[in-house]
């Protein structure tokens, strides 16, 4: 199975604080913010390893998963991660993040799946700086692709894959056939979430999280191939659809009371909160 | 100082698991004096605990700045206790890999890079600390025995140890007289004779060993008799400059906390960034991190490619042991009251960074090394 991922790089979740809007509040200021990959396009990368393997140790590589990001050269750093937790190759679409929005992340996504013909196309439900849960239901839409979002289970099977999502009141099952666009939920990385069409009955990952990458992996990597493209090659003369119009920074957080016993709690709830 | 990115990749993943597996349970492995075990299989499985070793042990293949870089990046976690417990085998092992069989590579490193066992240097005795001349534990010879004798003192994961790297008297001479052993537990006359309760680095087990008849087959001598004191010195360099990292990572924490702290807190009206004392002591404390990181990794590099540099060894764990005393010291001022509190980091880092002009030599011993260094 061949497996393509897509990635973005967010302000480094923990270090939020560090996110600033200068005072005309026209853009948001990057400098000296610390970059991860979004930690639901992660949990992706790992279904595509799980995926593409038996979890036998050592693992046999079933296919091929390539890393996908859109993003200035210093997004290589994120790839070159991806690489070393295992992705087989990966490519960068040279851009800037001004310059994109959803709607043009998925088509020059749609133009890479044309030329690298995936199987599947792996990304997170969303992304946590934007939050818009935009590109993979507008990806799978161009590419008329069957799509299952909110993936919290995957069971491969024959041209195709078993999809559990969570749903309010119980889990929906989706049958979709290959090829298709699939967006994860955090439980896909649960220890027995992923089922490979080798993956031996009643095997459980010892984890349950983003696999974490060993120094010879690391020290892999750098001979992995990873490719640039350039944006313009991809969706040509197509330019940005939506616009921010002004940021603000919310509101700062009062700081909170500690109740002695739940009676205070629900007391507060009720007068202070009017919660209940 | 622009590093190979195999090292900040690397130290991306001994951070997350020092944000991940660390930090979280910081308070609560610091009043129990104990991490879990279980934190070596999982620092081995996520390929933070060995990545400085070769890979037919086990090791992760890298060099010895992937080592220092994963020091570094795992105080992030907040607990110098921690990292120095998880990091035992990185003076443990060294006399191994450096004097062993293959048959004791295998036997006695495999295992404590997986995570499984814990190693545990011993030096130190009651009566001796950096004048190792002075070591009175015996190894005396009977049939294919040794027979050891003696105590060992201030021995990091010494309680726990499934295997302790023993530096013992095989032979009258002051160093050449010096050899390792591996004492396994388990072994009759070898005993926790106490575990020791100490100002900081209080997520690592400390213990006083006694050996009292001890059997320790040849099969478990490292190297040839009297070649320990060599393998000493040479575990001396690493260790040192480990301690140096510790100092400049130590200050780097209290630094972060003391910029927040000051950004928040507010005094007669105003922030505490808002007042110039303030500011100017942070401008300082930044500036002798800075100095200390600068002199550290130059060190790592050279002694990285190959260089053996005592002296200038000695001279960036005395800097930066001096570095983070000065700024967690600082760092408990800015927080005032709070800083006095067990609840606050600095509080922590002031004690954790207290050990870091004593251990491993202390600042007069270095400072002695570095005279004798400049022809005095």
């Amino acid at each position: 199975m061949k497996i393509l991922v897509a990635l973005k790089r967010v302000a480094d979740p923990a270090n939020h604080n560090k996110v600033k809007i200068p005072a005309a509040g026209d853009k948001i200021d990057t400098a000296g913010l610390e970059w991860q990959i979004n930690p639901f396009d992660l949990y992706a990368l790992e279904t595509a390893l799980r995926l593409t393997e038996d979890g036998k140790a050592p693992k046999t590589r079933l296919g091929e998963v390539v890393a996908v990001t859109l993003g200035p050269a210093e997004t290589e750093t994120n790839l070159r991660s991806a690489l070393a937790t295992g992705a087989d190759r990966a490519i960068r679409v040279d851009t800037t993040d001004d310059a994109l929005d959803g709607r043009l992340v998925a088509a020059a996504l749609q133009k890479l799946v044309e030329e690298e013909k995936p199987d599947l196309v792996l990304m997170g439900k969303q992304v946590v700086d934007g939050e818009n849960n935009y590109v993979g239901q507008a990806l799978a839409e161009l590419l008329d692709w069957p799509m299952a979002t909110f993936a919290a289970t995957i069971k491969e099977e024959a041209g195709g894959l078993l999809v559990g999502r969570e749903v309010d009141g119980g889990v929906s099952t989706l049958r979709v056939k290959f090829p298709a666009v699939v967006t994860v939920d955090l439980r896909i990385v649960a220890p027995d979430s992923v089922r490979s069409s080798k993956t031996a009955e009643g095997f459980k990952y010892p984890y349950e999280e983003v696999r974490f990458a060993p120094l010879p992996a690391i020290m892999q990597a750098k001979k992995k191939p990873l490719a640039v493209k350039k944006l313009a090659d991809l969706v040509g003369g197509a330019t940005l659809s939506s616009k921010y119009v002004k940021f603000e920074a919310p509101p700062a957080r009062k700081a909170g009371v500690k109740v002695k016993d739940v009676q205070e709690l629900v007391q507060k709830l009720a007068t202070e909160a009017k919660a209940i | 100082m622009k590093l190979d990115e195999h090292y900040e990749l690397f130290r991306a993943s001994c951070l997350r698991f020092a944000r991940e597996k660390i930090a979280p349970f910081v308070e609560e492995w610091e009043e129990a004096e104990l991490f879990p075990r279980e934190l070596y299989l999982e620092a081995a499985a996520a390929g933070v605990l060995a990545a400085a070793y070769p890979e037919e042990y086990g090791g992760g293949g890298g060099d010895m700045l992937h080592g220092l870089i994963g020091v570094e990046a795992l105080l992030t976690g907040g607990s110098s206790g921690v990292v120095a417990g998880l990091g035992s085998l990185g003076i443990a092992l060294p006399p191994i890999l450096a004097l062993g069989s293959e048959e004791q590579k295998q036997r006695f490193i495999a295992p404590v890079l997986r995570g499984e066992k814990v190693a545990a240097l011993a030096i130190t005795e009651p009566g001796t600390g950096s004048d190792v001349a002075g070591i009175a534990t015996r190894a005396v010879r009977d049939g294919t025995d040794y027979v050891l004798n003696g105590s060992k003192m201030f021995i990091t994961s010494g309680a726990r140890a499934d295997l302790v790297s023993v530096l013992a008297r095989t032979g009258p001479d002051k160093h050449g007289g010096l050899t390792f052993f591996v004492v396994e537990k388990g072994m009759p006359g070898f005993s926790v004779s106490r575990a020791l309760k100490k100002t900081g680095w209080r997520a690592s087990d400390t213990a006083e060993l006694g050996f009292d008849g001890v059997r320790v087959p040849e099969a478990n001598r490292i190297g040839d008799e009297g070649s320990g004191f060599v393998a000493l010195m040479k575990n001396f360099q690493h260790e040192r400059l480990a301690l140096a990292f510790y100092g400049h990572a130590t200050a780097a924490i209290a630094l972060e906390d003391a910029l927040a702290y000051a950004r928040a807190r507010s005094a007669f009206g105003r922030p505490l960034v808002g007042f110039q004392v303030t500011r100017h002591k942070l401008a300082r404390m930044a500036t002798e991190v800075e100095a200390a990181r600068t002199l550290n990794y130059s060190c790592a590099l050279r002694v990285r490619d190959g260089d053996y540099l005592v002296k200038e060894v000695s001279m960036a764990k005395n800097f930066s042991a001096e570095v983070a005393q000065r700024v967690c010291y600082e760092a408990v001022q800015i927080f005032g009251g709070m800083g006095f509190m067990r609840e606050t980091r600095v509080e922590r880092l002031s004690r954790d960074a207290r050990l870091l002009p004593i251990g491993g030599g202390t600042t007069e011993i270095m400072n002695e090394i570095i005279a004798k260094g400049l022809g005095l």
